[in-house]
């Protein structure tokens, strides 16, 4: 391989952040373990990752030592349980570079929290005295694309069976980007909200997004990104990026399963109706009615995950302590190297776009007319874990006229020795199936 | 786990060369045709089965679909099992596959029953994969209902 020389006084190719790859893979206690008798390959993050022991401590930690309810206790515990949830919020909200840790909402995960803004228009719709950002019915219009995941497709249809509003939607284009030439007529003064996804579960494709923002602003919508694939590998600021919403969930950057985030607009979330209804959540109730606490607490009907958002805090100052830059480089060059490798394999067929420039670490690909099933079967049996099927992005696998397909996706940890252990495996899958 | 006890040679066979293959009318106008179409929505694998019976002998088992290697074969086999025997024992046979199926790799297969099907034993020991090798024979247990079919098992003789 040759260098070319890049003159002084340009940015050198060693003022790319970086980090220890081996040191981190010794954070995460399950990448030790053995699969069929082979080396764990686990190339499935963008499903779900793995936890590092930092983030394992912490969870631990707070069962063990300061486990009680928060926001309704005097005693220690409960004041030491609310001080590690609202630490959370406070530390997630900076990750994002948030104003205010109150624009924060502690979710489920990216499906409840798309569903609590759904819902929030759903309930609007109903009072005449809602403001009218989200009030919708007959003639109005929700825009999504045809790389959703189901999350961000099938609770807007349920929205606009509801109020009579109508579902439009971005194309894709052969090569896996969004197609944006008919932005102007798609986003118009009948669209009500854009809720798009920004790094697509199953393309890989990493939308540029300031275009539709600023036709967004122009008609006077809301702008909702699902970062759900996007905020667990590449720094977000939600000042830069400008959208009024963004959703992403904790298990897949690091966090345990059952805590997501919904980022909302303060003056946003404050005209959003309730959606569920509970303890927390309310101001005052009497038999005759109830009022409403202010957000982000009126989103947090009943207990929340409590020890759950504490290890979300934990998972974002693990990622922090390596560099949110530093970890995008890294996949951008795993990303580089399997376009590369894979484009040796037979018969394979990237779906989405096949170079490393706006697109992350994600590659979903066909092997021949060998179903992804038994590509995954094979690869696994070598210890080799990919995920097969739609990705609960079905539509895209109708647009590539396929019914699912195989994924690799890579993280922090994945190493170019894995890359190469998949390539080996799919090379195993055609012998199998010659 | 080796794979290999998965992808018999057998199960492989049926999945390159399927037998039966492809949705057929009846050809006595008189029977009963019905079919169903089911599907796996965590694979988006799909077989439509069709039936074709005087209610007592199923004259044709027909199908078509997409899928994986075991989805396919399956589907492969149960028209070779199927077709042309009469509904009682038919539904013996499907009664013994949805029981190999279901057995986690414990149930040992009578080949004089199931034929070609004993090849899936190694499936029965991949949750994953039980619902693919089904998939064919629940379609075609909707199919034999709407086409009038009793479909209760009685004993096969082998």
């Amino acid at each position: 391989m040759t260098t070319i020389a890049i003159p002084p006084g340009m940015p050198q190719y060693g003022d790319v952040p970086s980090y220890d790859v081996a040191a981190v893979r010794a954070d995460f206690p399950i990448l030790d373990r053995k699969v069929n008798g082979h080396p764990l390959v686990y190339l499935d993050s963008a499903n779900t990752s793995h936890k590092p022991r930092q983030v394992l401590d912490v969870l631990r930690e707070h069962y063990e030592w300061r486990n009680a309810n928060v926001s309704r206790s005097v005693h220690t515990l409960g004041t030491e349980a609310t001080e590690a949830y609202e630490g959370a919020r406070a530390k997630v909200a900076a990750f994002i570079n948030a104003p205010s840790p109150d624009e924060v909402v502690f979710t489920k995960n990216s499906t409840e929290a798309i569903n609590i803004v759904a819902y929030a228009f759903s309930n609007a719709s109903l009072r005449p005295d809602a403001d009218p950002r989200f009030r919708l019915g007959p003639g109005d219009e929700v825009v999504i694309s045809e790389m959703e995941h189901h999350s961000n497709i099938v609770p807007w249809q349920l929205l606009c069976e509801r109020t009579g509003a109508t579902l439009r939607w971005f194309p894709v284009t052969d090569h896996g980007r969004l197609d944006e030439s008919g932005l102007t007529d798609l986003v118009n003064e009948r669209t009500k909200i854009v809720s798009l996804v920004h790094m697509s579960n199953i393309l890989g494709t990493v939308n540029a997004t300031s275009r539709i923002t600023q036709r967004v602003r122009e008609v006077g919508a809301l702008l909702l990104l699902d970062c759900s694939q996007s905020v667990p590998h590449m720094p977000m600021d939600v000042v830069d990026y400008d959208p009024d919403f963004i959703v992403f969930t904790g298990h897949k950057m690091c966090a345990p399963s059952g805590i997501g985030v919904l980022w909302g607009r303060t003056e946003l979330l404050a005209a959003m109706p309730p959606v569920l209804g509970g303890g927390s959540m309310i101001e005052t109730v009497a038999m005759s009615g109830s009022t409403f606490a202010p957000p982000p607490i009126r989103f947090e009907a009943g207990t929340p995950p409590i020890a759950e958002a504490v290890a979300l805090g934990a998972a974002v100052d693990y990622l922090s302590g390596v560099g949110m830059r530093a970890i995008q480089w890294h996949e951008k060059q795993l990303t580089a190297y399997a376009l590369d490798a894979l484009a040796t394999v037979p018969e394979l067929r990237i779906f989405g776009p096949n170079v490393p420039v706006g697109r992350g670490g994600t590659i979903s690909f066909a092997l021949g007319d060998i179903h992804p099933h038994d590509v995954g079967q094979v690869l696994d049996s070598l210890g080799v874990q990919v995920r097969v099927g739609h990705h609960c992005a079905r539509p895209v696998c109708t647009r590539f006229g396929v019914p699912a397909t195989t994924r690799a996706s890579f993280y922090l940890y994945t190493t170019t020795e894995e890359i190469d252990a998949l390539v080996a495996g799919l090379e195993q899958v055609r012998k199998v199936f010659a | 786990m080796q794979v290999d006890q998965l992808y018999q040679e057998i199960i492989l066979d049926h999945y390159k060369h399927p037998h039966g293959r492809g949705l057929r009318d009846a050809d006595d106008p008189a029977a009963s045709v019905a079919e169903a179409h089911h599907v796996n929505p965590t694979c988006g694998d799909e077989v439509t089965v069709r039936v074709a019976t005087d209610g007592a002998v199923l004259h044709d088992v027909s199908y078509d679909g997409y899928g994986c290697s075991i989805s396919q074969a399956s589907a492969s086999v149960l028209h070779e099992l199927l077709a042309g025997r009469p509904a009682a024992e038919a539904f013996a046979v499907h009664a013994a596959f949805v029981e190999l199926m279901s057995g986690r790799g414990e149930v040992t297969p009578d080949e004089e029953v199931l034929g070609d099907g004993v090849a899936f034993a190694g499936v029965a020991r991949y949750p994953a994969r039980v619902k693919c090798a089904l998939l064919p024979w629940m379609a075609f247990k909707d199919a034999a209902a709407r086409a009038g079919v009793d479909t209760s098992p009685t004993e096969v003789q082998g």
